[in-house]
Parts: structure tokens; sequence; C-alpha cells
């Protein structure tokens, strides 16, 4: 049997709304059938009538006054109920934690409603980032859009809106920036300075940043652009607004361009820029040629760490001595304890230009590479596709991303291969890349160690030594720092190699003398 | 001697500035921005026409130049109008001696046109109500073969120039409100309230409430009619922006409306032809319940938004209307299309007995206040009663901000004094809904999903999206 209690405060006073969500929180009580708080007016004591719970001190309440009823589930304890509801009736609002936090719903109000915002990231689906970048431009704002799949015409329309308001229009699928010493999407952390990056290409430009730092440099800038910006149809517009920026900003010193080789035309057009910024300008165009930008004026740079070399040099810095790795000695070593028929390093990277450098310095010892990013299209190996011979994988390329986290992110499917690449009697080394800093997974070589260890068993226990090659992209300031991350994989007897063009040295050693 | 005084570039002042980010579409960035010093804010993100294609396609083409500044133009016009409407209560009369088209077999009802036999419980049971009072049948039983035969005009309020709360439903004999607006010329009407919890309008049809339509006849009409007679039009748009700073969102919360119209009739009542008595009955009814003004600001809502119906080329919402059943919108750029989805939920604070699921899903014309921008939109108004979307006085705040994202203008008129006297937010745009996601809030009443008991509790709700994806779409093909 149920109990009912009702109970009239003379004289007390709560708005019907409080009290209705007062009566739908008390229903919500543990052996409370039903509640009810209402003030004495005809109409609730008609609705209690309905529900047959109108007793004669209820009929006689006022509509000042407070009506409480409870029906108490059987063996309940109907005072403490009756205690309990008058309990969330006299609760208190939570203190006001000071200026409200206002969440925004649209870039528009955002940058309406923010003082001084002056910067969006986008990173919406491809779909819809074109439309939240027109409107991050329209407010006023710089964009950094993360997002890919969004089409040349919307990137080239993007980009003039923002030439034409003097705003930067990095990207899209621009995943790093260092705007004012804050590192946007992945990048990592380095001492402010004097040397100003601008970038079509994300690790590439992390390398140059996280070098530039190793020398004893530090980074103005980092303009990022987007992989697209150089070709033909989008003409550069970000990379030439990028360097008349860092032109014209008092901070940077020494500029540093990274890019793929741009198109011809476009090329043209970025090194007349060279010619113009009134600063030194290192150019490194990965894999590209010499001439064009040493007749422009401009320092050529053969590779990532050439071109931090030349940044900090122009800049005036002179760093700590710097340890360096001797590739050769360490790659005959390594060889001496190669088995019969390995032959072949394979390389599994998270990022796609220290793919591309370690791919071209082993490419260039004149060896045939593989890779899934390949520009000779009969080398080109699909994701999802056997390795053959020297063979280079950019996890983070879309092929292999398509509905997944980028590697930096989620090392799972590397993780996969590693595994799978122990277990291949040709493969003399393993060479990969841990990309640190922020964006990254929080402890990328931790999550990999297992891995590494199951490899090493595989080839231990069929008698071979399987070389494993890691570099750690990253800094002292970075959490987790260069130097843990480094030490995690000595431990487990990887080799750690110090940058990412001593990388591409050391595989091109071992391909070379390995397949000798 | 000259000095150069270049402005710097904008790359410059973002160089020379804090980092302040506004961060769109992945939160994992929020944190590691804001780890290096930078303020740095993450927008509740949502994708346009919450990710529907045609949606986004008619978006686009409603977006082309050459149209969109035809649209801005036309949505500036139809603003303007509904602010400048100037909505007079002008007297109170028989529906069928005022409303256009009405007859004695006609019954108005809410929201989108809907059959007798599609009608949900409570709208059914407002109509067998109806006919029992208008003496077109014996009893519930027989009002139901009425209405099933074909023989009742069963049409929108909205098409008759008029507005019903909840079911809406309105015949021949009952009082209603005349609402002129005085700068355009139109009328609207509305019916009267009947105050309680157990009514017609919530799909009550005991003895008790068809009792009370018949006093509300012979006796409540009539005296309001005289009353109006005596104290000349009330200017509602005065009393609106009154209640407003009174603390009255003017939908869900009524007090200060309720005193405000009444303290203007009340000279009027007392000088009718009434008995002492009866006036005294006309003043305890009106005393019992602050929603006697409800049905007041929404014909004077309908008044000012028909006068941007037919502004050519403007996709500024001028009708939102529910049956029940379906949501269904009206846009100022396509006169008398409706452009309708399901009807949705009311999530809010029941009375004691009742359960989520006894509830009857959204209905009743009373959307039209959210259309001229008070109610759910001027939510920052009204905190006490915040309580109702569950949250704290910054969240009201909150809803009225969201809704300025999706009008057109602040209305310098009706102003709202906790946002430094803001204007209310004006002129739902198709275009703004379907671009940032945002749909109107809506406060509104629950009624009982079955026929013959009535209103059960309160709380928000919001329109299809779908709703307006048909009106973008039709937009589009019409202006684009």
């Amino acid at each position: 049997m149920s109990t009912t209690t009702a109970v009239v405060r003379k004289n007390t006073y709560f708005d019907s709304v409080s009290l209705m969500s007062v009566s739908t929180k008390a229903n919500g009580l543990d052996g409370v059938e039903q509640a009810f708080t209402a003030m004495g007016t005809e109409m609730n004591k008609g609705v209690l009538e309905n529900l047959g719970l109108l007793t004669d001190e209820l009929r006689a309440a006022e509509s000042g006054d407070l009506m409480i009823v409870v029906v108490a589930a059987d063996g309940s304890d109907t005072e403490a109920l009756l205690a309990e509801v008058e309990d969330l009736l006299t609760r208190k609002a939570p203190a006001s934690a000071g200026a409200a936090e206002v969440t925004y719903r649209t870039v528009a109000s955002a940058a309406a409603g923010i003082e001084g915002a002056n910067l969006a990231v986008i990173a919406v689906n491809g779909a819809y980032a074109a439309r939240e970048a027109r409107k991050a431009l329209e407010s006023g704002l710089h964009v950094m859009m993360f997002s890919d799949n969004v089409a040349v015409e919307d990137e080239i329309a993007l980009k003039n809106l923002a030439h034409d308001k003097g705003l930067f229009m990095m990207g899209p699928d621009c995943g790093t920036a260092i705007i004012n010493n804050v590192a946007l999407c992945f990048g990592n952390k380095v001492r402010p300075g004097s040397v100003g990056i601008v970038a079509a290409s994300g690790t590439g430009s992390q390398e140059v940043s996280v070098r530039v730092h190793a020398l004893g440099g530090g980074v103005s800038q980092l303009i990022g652009t987007g992989g697209r910006d150089l070709s033909e149809r989008v003409g550069g517009i970000m990379m030439v607004d990028g360097i008349r920026a860092l032109a014209a900003d008092p901070a940077t010193d020494v500029i540093v361009l990274v890019s793929k080789p741009p198109a011809a035309s476009v090329e043209k057009k970025v090194l007349a820029e060279v010619a113009a910024a009134g600063k030194p300008v290192v150019v490194w165009f990965i894999d590209g040629s010499e001439e064009a930008v040493t007749a422009a004026g401009g320092h050529f740079a053969a590779d990532s760490l050439q071109a931090a070399r030349k940044a900090v040099e122009l800049a005036g810095i002179t760093g700590p001595a710097v340890e360096e790795f001797d590739a050769g000695a360490a790659a005959a070593e390594v060889v001496a304890r190669l088995a019969e028929g390995q032959k072949y390093v394979r390389g599994l990277f998270c990022g796609g230009t220290l793919c591309d450098e370690t791919m071209y310095a082993v490419r260039d010892a004149g060896l045939d590479v593989w890779s899934n990013i390949q520009k000779d299209p009969g080398f080109r190996l699909p994701a999802g596709s056997a390795s053959r011979g020297h063979t280079f994988l950019d996890f983070g390329d879309d092929d292999f991303t398509n509905g997944r986290p980028h590697p930096m992110i989620d090392p799972a499917l590397r993780i996969e291969r590693i595994v799978e690449e122990a277990g291949d009697p040709e493969v003399a080394a393993i060479v990969l890349d841990f990309v640190l800093g922020f964006g990254s997974h929080e402890d990328p070589v931790g999550t990999t160690l297992p891995a590494l260890r199951e490899a090493r068993r595989i080839a231990r226990e069929a008698g071979r030594h399987l070389e494993i090659v890691a570099y750690v992209l990253g800094t002292d300031l970075d959490t987790p720092s260069v130097v843990a991350q480094s030490d995690a994989l000595r431990a487990a007897g990887v080799t750690v190699t110090l940058s990412s063009t001593e990388t591409g040295r050391f595989a091109r050693e071992i391909a070379k003398k390995a397949q000798a | 001697m000259s000095t150069e005084n270049t402005e710097p570039t904008p790359a410059a002042r973002l160089f020379a500035s804090d980092l302040s980010v506004v961060n769109v579409g992945l939160a994992l960035f929020d944190a590691d921005i804001a780890a290096q010093g930078a303020q740095v804010s993450t927008l509740d993100w949502t994708p346009p026409g919450g990710g529907n294609a045609d949606a986004v396609r008619a978006l686009d083409a409603l977006e082309r130049a050459g149209v969109a500044e035809r649209i801005e133009a036309a949505n500036a016009e139809a603003v303007e109008r509904v602010m400048a409407a100037r909505p007079m209560l002008v007297g109170f009369d028989r529906a069928l001696d005022v409303v256009p088209g009405m007859t004695p077999t006609t019954i108005l009802h809410s929201g989108p046109p809907i059959a007798w036999e599609d009608m949900n419980g409570p709208m059914k049971g407002a109509v067998t109500g109806a006919i029992v009072f208008e003496g077109l049948a014996k009893d519930l039983e027989e009002a139901a073969e009425v209405a099933a035969s074909g023989r009742i005009t069963f049409k929108p309020c909205h098409e008759a120039d008029s507005v019903g709360s909840m079911a809406g439903v309105t015949s021949a004999s009952m009082y209603v409100h005349i609402v002129r607006n005085e700068t355009h010329g139109n009328t609207a009407f509305t019916n009267l309230s009947e105050q309680m919890a157990k009514i017609l309008r919530m799909g009550a049809n005991d003895q008790s409430v068809i009792d009370r339509l018949v006093w509300m006849r012979d006796v409540f009409g009539p005296m309001l009619k005289e009353a109006v007679e005596f104290t000349g039009p009330v200017d509602l748009r005065l009393l609106l922006s009154q209640a407003l700073h009174m603390g009255d969102e003017c939908h869900n919360r009524n007090g200060a409306g309720t005193l405000l119209l009444f303290q203007a009739l009340a000279p009027g009542l007392l000088r009718s032809s009434f008995t002492t008595e009866q006036k005294k009955e006309v003043f305890d009814f009106v005393a019992s319940s602050d929603y006697f003004s409800g049905p007041t600001w929404m014909a004077m809502a309908k008044a000012a938004l028909d006068a941007a119906n037919g502004v050519a080329d403007s996709t500024v919402v001028t009708t939102m209307a529910r049956n029940g059943v379906e949501f269904g919108i009206r846009v100022a750029g396509l006169p008398g299309q409706w452009f309708t989805g399901p009807a949705q939920r009311v999530v809010g604070p029941m009375f004691a007995g009742y359960k989520p699921e006894d509830s009857g899903l959204d209905i009743g014309d009373s959307a039209i206040t959210e259309t001229y921008g008070f109610g759910g939109f001027a939510m920052s108004a009204a905190p006490a009663i915040v309580a109702l979307v569950g949250g704290t006085v910054a969240d009201a705040m909150g809803y009225t901000r969201d809704m300025g994202e999706i009008t057109t203008a602040r209305n310098p008129n009706v102003t709202i004094p906790a946002l430094d006297f803001q204007g209310i937010p004006t002129g739902i745009d198709v275009r703004k809904v379907i671009d940032t996601g945002i749909l109107p809030v809506i406060n509104t009443a629950i009624a009982h999903r079955e026929a013959g008991i009535g209103m059960i509790g309160a709380g928000i709700t919001h329109p299809p999206a779908e709703a307006f994806t048909k009106a973008a779409t039709a937009l589009a093909a019409a202006l684009a």
C-alpha cells in the first residue's frame, strides 16, 4: 500500500515553473510514486482533484500557499521523502563561475563577440570547410584550414578573397603553423626567434623548425600554405603573401621556404619574391634543383638539415655543437650482421616529407624505390599491396588515412605493418619516424614499442638481425620530449638518428651495402 | 615635412597581437592552443542544414551573386514591415461576425491544413467539444460522427487571418480578439483564453469545459467587447514591450502582460452593462490564470507578421504553426505555401502524475510569438522561467543570442533590459537557419496525447529541420 502525505506551507511562494521543475525532479526520487509541488491555485487544485489527491487540507489552501503532496511507495519513509522534496525546493543554484563562458555556434558570431579574435582554425568535413573559411575571412579572421577534400576552385576563390583582404588563407590541408609562438594543429614547441618559415609541407616545416631549434635558433612565424598552393592552378598565392608578410616583419631576419618543387610558372613567381624580399631566403624545394634558386639570389638547400643550418647561420646564430651521426660507419656495422638474402630497406612513415626525404636519398644512390607516394607511376605501390624491394610508405597519405585518423594520432595501421615486414626474410632494416608535438599521439614510441619487440623476436627466431632505425621529430620542450622518446627507443635496441636528413643517409648506406 | 602614416597590414597586426583563435570542428586542438597561453574559443558547430545535401544546394543557389542582393533588400523590407506594424486591440466579437470566411459549420484549427481523420487526440477532443458547444451534436459521440461526415469545414486559423493556441479550435459563436495593424491596415483574430488546464484547446471536452465556453460566449466575450468600446483601441506592441521589461517572454510567462492588459481593460469592464456579480466573475476568471493575455500577444504578432506576407524575394519566415501532427512554416516571398515536417516532442517539466510518454506532440499557432521575436526568442527577458529550459540564466541569455544568428534584425521597439536593451531578434531567415544549423527555439505547453485530458506540462521544442529544407528548396527554385 502506498501512503499519501499532503502538506500545505502557508504563505510560501514559488513560481509555477520552478515548482513544475521541482515536481519533475521529486518524481525521480527513490521511493516516490508520485510527487506534486504547486501553489494552491484553483487550477492546481483541479489537477489534484483529477488525480484523486485533493484532501480537505489541500482544498483549503489558497493561492499564496504551497502544496506538497508525496505518494510514497510501500515501505518508504514518507517523512524522509518529504524532507528530500523540501530540500529540492530550497536548493540553491551553483555559484556563478564569474564571467560565464560563452559558447558560440557560428564563426561570424564568435568573430563579432570575441574581442581580438584574429584567426580561425577550420577542421570540419571538407564538404563544409570552404563555406566556414569564407565566413571567417569575411569576418576579418585569418584562416588555417586543416580540412582536406576541398575543391581546388574553392581553394582559389578563398585565397583570392584572403589576398584581397590582406589575410592569410593557410590551407586547405594545412596541418602545421606557428603563429606568434603558438603551434597550431600539428607543431612543435620551439624557441621564439628570427627564422620565419613559409611551407607547403607539414612535416617538412616541422622538421625545419625543430632543427632550427636544435641548432640554437628560433622561429618567428611558421606560415603553412597547404600542399596545393604551388600548383599551376592555385599559383602560390599564399606562399607569395607569406613571403611578403615575413619580409615586412621586423622580428624575422631570415626566411625559409619549404615545398615540393613548384610548377614552373609558380616557381618563377616565388623566386621573384625571393629576389625582392630584402632579407636572406633559404629555399628547400624537396628534390628540387639549385640553379634557379641561386640565380634569384636565394640560398639553396638540398635537404632539411641544410635548410636549417643555412637559416641559423644567416641569422647569425652560433648554436651548440650538434652531434653528428656517422651514417657510413654505422651502416657498415649493421650490414656486417645481416644474414644472406637480407637486402632491402622498408620505410614506414607518418610524415610525408620525412618519407620523401629518405626515399629520395635511397633513390639518388641509383636504387629502385617503391612507394605509395612515388612520382613515377611504374614504382607506385598502392596501400594494401605487399612491399617490394626498397619500399617507403607514407601512412599519412590519403589512401591509408581514408576514414581513419592520421597515423600521427593513431599509429595502429603502421604498428601492424612493422610486424608484417619483420617476417620478410629480404628485409635488412625497417626505418620509422616518430612525430612529437602538439596534435600528435601522446606517446607514439610507447605505443609502438611492443610491436618493435615483436618484430625483433620474429627476426631473431628466424636467425636474422633486423635493424630498426628510428627518427624522432621533436624538441626538448615537447611533451613527451625528444630525449625521453629517443632513450626509450635505444633501450629497446633501436638505432636513433638525429635528423630527417641523416635518416635518409643512413637508409641509403644500408640499402647500398645490403644490396651490393 | 611629410610623415609616413601607413595603416599596418592585417598580417602585421596579427604578428603584433596576442593570438586569439576561433576553433571550428576539432575540439582536440582547443587544449593544445590553450596550453600555449593563447585565447581559444571552440564553436558548438553543426553542419549547415543538419548535413542535408539538398539544403546546402538550395543555400548555395540563394547565396549566388545577384540573388543574394535581391534577397537582402527584400528581407530588409519584410522585417521593416513587421517592426513598423502597430497592432491595436480594437475590439472583441463573435467569430461568425468578424472572421473572414467563417460559417456556422466552419471549425478553424491550429497549424497547417489537416483532415479530421489525421488529427491527433487533443485536436479531435477540441473539435468534438466545439461541435457539441455549437449545438451541432448532442454529445461527443455524435460530434465525432458529424466531424467525419463532411458537413464541417476544417480550415487552418492562419488561412482565416487568425491564430489559435494549442488545438486552436475556433467555432462560429466563440468570441475572438480583433487586432488591427494601424500601419498596414490588416486585421488578425484569435479566441479567448480559457484559463485553467482542463480546457478545450488542450483537448478536454467534458461538461465543465462546455459550460465554461458557454459562459465565455454569453458573459466574458460580450463584456470584453463592451469594455474596448469604452476604452478605445489598446496599443498592444507598447504593452508587449512593457511586459518584456517586467520579466515576461509573453508565451509561457504572461504574468506582467496580463496585469498590463487587464489594467487597460478594467475601466471599460467596470463601465459595461453587466451586473456587479458578472463583473466579479470576469475579474476572478482573469485572476485565475496568468495566461489571460497569452492569446492577445499571439494576435498582435500575427497582425504584424501578416504585413510581410507577399514581399517578393524575401526568405523571412512569417508563420510557424503546428497541428499536433505536422509543423508548418510559411515564408514572406512565397505567400500561401506551407512547408512542413513532423511535429516534435516538447521537453520540459510536467505536472505530477504524468510522464513524457503521455505528451501529445508539439501543437498550436502560438509559435507566432517566436516568429515575431518573443517567447523562446526572448528567453533572456524572463529569467524566472529558465527552469523550463532546464537551465540557468546564462542559458537563457544564450537562447536569445543564438536566435540572433538566424534572424534579420533587432526590433528596436521591443527590447530586453538584461541585454543592455538590445531589441528582440526579429525576422527568421530560412537561409540563416540552414546555414547555421540553428533551429528556432519555441517555448510551449504540453497537452496530453489523448482527447479529454488537457494540459500536462510545459517546455521547449524546435521545428523539424525538414520544413526549412523544403522552404529553402522552394525559394531556390523560385528566386535563383
